[in-house]
């Protein structure tokens, strides 16, 4: 994959995940209630920001879980297998209000399986989903309730989310496919 | 990334990428086991027949357990009460049995060589749970995920293998696997349960027991196979017990964080004492446990991707 141009720099992300944080506490009165559960692997740096901010503005530690949903993709079947990651819930989600989280939403089959992954584990009161980018191409009916960035993508184009834990810095670019 | 392999025949020429791969992947299935659920939908619609032509408890049912919690459809199928005793050939069961549309056979057989000469005759993925002496590859995945979900790693640790080495797969499979991990294996048993060039798998040899449980990190032990006794290789059970089962004075010899392992089934009161057996450095349920997770990262790595 080739990059194409930034969309967005690291204080353009924090920023937006500062909003989203906001707007999670702005729908959910009731902290107690809440979980974050971070999508293997990207959406996972996602959530701890998510859990990072919600402390320094209300000083309150949400649970936060890590899911892969490796064992639950549609596409076992058609490509070579999966190298599973690691999946760490360490709370009850039944009863929870889960806000699931990840980095990009394209397809919508990544989030279909993190769904009936969860489900797996018990049966939250209700889950809202968080996505830093949703860059259109839906394959199912699935959208997400906080988005960071909408855009339109091509087919071949692809969003990036580079970490610094993982790449050395924080941004998000715009790549294209190898044909 | 995908394995080398296309079945899992032994451990002698899977690479110790393959082998990580595995290992890495049964610590993920460890945790689905822990689960309240411990079912996930990953291997749906796959047929596994479980083809025994040899008795087993513990490889059997783990190996049943493993398709189930991976949402496989698990067909079993033992020798005795089939159409072997009508005198059908290995082929024709197998041949027959594919016919109805399957994936992946998991077979064990008293002959060595069975599940290779299966990948010949049939297109389904195959999985050697036991094959004559020749190897028995998921324990020997089984015991290295628990020693190293015990001890943190596998490159440089000491591993006795003490009994029966002469008619044992789980020591080929592990003498194979374990030095390809880089980890230091001595077989230890009485001349007349070693086979000859023992040292071509890769390990030391001793007839003596202190000699190789001193510095082990880990000490597996085997059971003498009673019922593959037919000429007299040592003199009595309780000779044996006395030089080579593990009780409370041998552990002794032993260091105090050394882990005692053993493939099942326990011949009490011969290899292994209760002491032994049931002290806390004594890891055997563990094997078991851990050998459902392995099973399922082998039938999950090696179910996916399209035949060709």
């Amino acid at each position: 994959m080739n990059p194409i141009r930034l969309l967005l720099e690291s204080s353009e992300i924090r920023r937006i995940i500062t909003r989203i944080s906001h707007q999670i506490l702005e729908r959910n009165s009731d902290l107690s209630q809440l979980a974050l559960i971070g999508i293997q692997s990207r959406g996972v740096y996602v959530a701890k920001e998510i859990q990072k901010n919600i402390r320094d503005i209300e000083g309150f530690e949400i649970p936060m879980g890590v899911l892969d949903n490796t064992f639950y993709r549609d596409d076992y079947r058609s490509s070579l297998s999966h190298e599973p990651k690691v999946t760490d819930v360490p709370f009850d989600v039944t009863g929870k209000v889960i806000i699931l989280v990840d980095d990009i939403l394209a397809t919508g089959r990544t989030i279909r399986a993190a769904l009936d992954a969860i489900i797996d584990l018990g049966r939250p009161s209700a889950v809202r989903l968080v996505v830093l980018v949703d860059r259109g191409q839906r394959e199912l009916p699935i959208r997400a309730d906080f988005v960071g960035k909408k855009m339109t993508t091509a087919p071949n184009e692809r969003v990036s989310y580079r970490v610094e834990e993982l790449d050395g810095e924080d941004s998000l670019w715009l790549m294209e496919k190898d044909i | 990334m995908a394995l080398e392999i296309k079945h899992l025949l032994g451990l002698k020429d899977v690479s110790k990428s393959d082998i990580t791969q595995i290992l890495d992947a049964a610590d993920k299935f460890y945790e689905v086991l822990n689960r309240e659920n411990k079912t996930v939908p990953t291997l749906r619609g796959k047929t596994v027949v479980n083809l025994f032509y040899e008795n087993s408890t513990r490889t059997r049912i783990s190996f049943e357990m493993a398709e189930k919690r991976l949402s496989a459809n698990p067909l079993n199928f033992s020798a005795s009460g089939s159409s072997v005793s009508k005198g059908e050939t290995l082929r024709d069961t197998v041949q027959n049995i594919e016919a109805m549309k399957i994936d992946m056979i998991v077979v064990r057989h008293g002959s060595a060589g069975v599940p290779k000469f299966l990948t010949e005759c049939t297109g389904a993925t195959i999985i050697n749970a036991g094959d004559g002496y020749h190897e028995h590859p998921t324990q020997a995945l089984l015991d290295m995920m628990t020693i190293r979900q015990k001890l943190g790693r596998l490159e440089g640790l000491k591993v006795a293998i003490v009994g029966d080495i002469l008619h044992s797969r789980v020591a080929r499979s592990n003498a194979w696997g374990m030095t390809t991990m880089g980890m230091d294996v001595t077989c230890c048993a009485p001349t007349t349960l070693l086979p000859q060039h023992t040292e071509s798998l890769g390990v030391k040899v001793t007839t003596k027991l202190d000699e190789a449980i001193s510095d082990a990190d880990v000490v597996m032990l085997l059971r003498p196979q009673l019922e593959r006794q037919t000429h007299g290789l040592f003199p009595s059970v309780r000779e044996y017990r006395t030089y080579y089962g593990l009780d409370r004075d041998k552990m002794k010899l032993m260091r105090n964080d050394a882990l005692i392992m053993h493939p099942g089934p326990i011949n009490r009161g011969v290899e292994l004492e209760a002491e032994a057996a049931d002290c806390p450095q004594s890891v055997i349920l563990d094997q078991v446990t851990n050998g459902v997770a392995a099973r399922m990262a082998v039938l999950y790595l090696l179910g996916g991707g399209e035949h060709e």
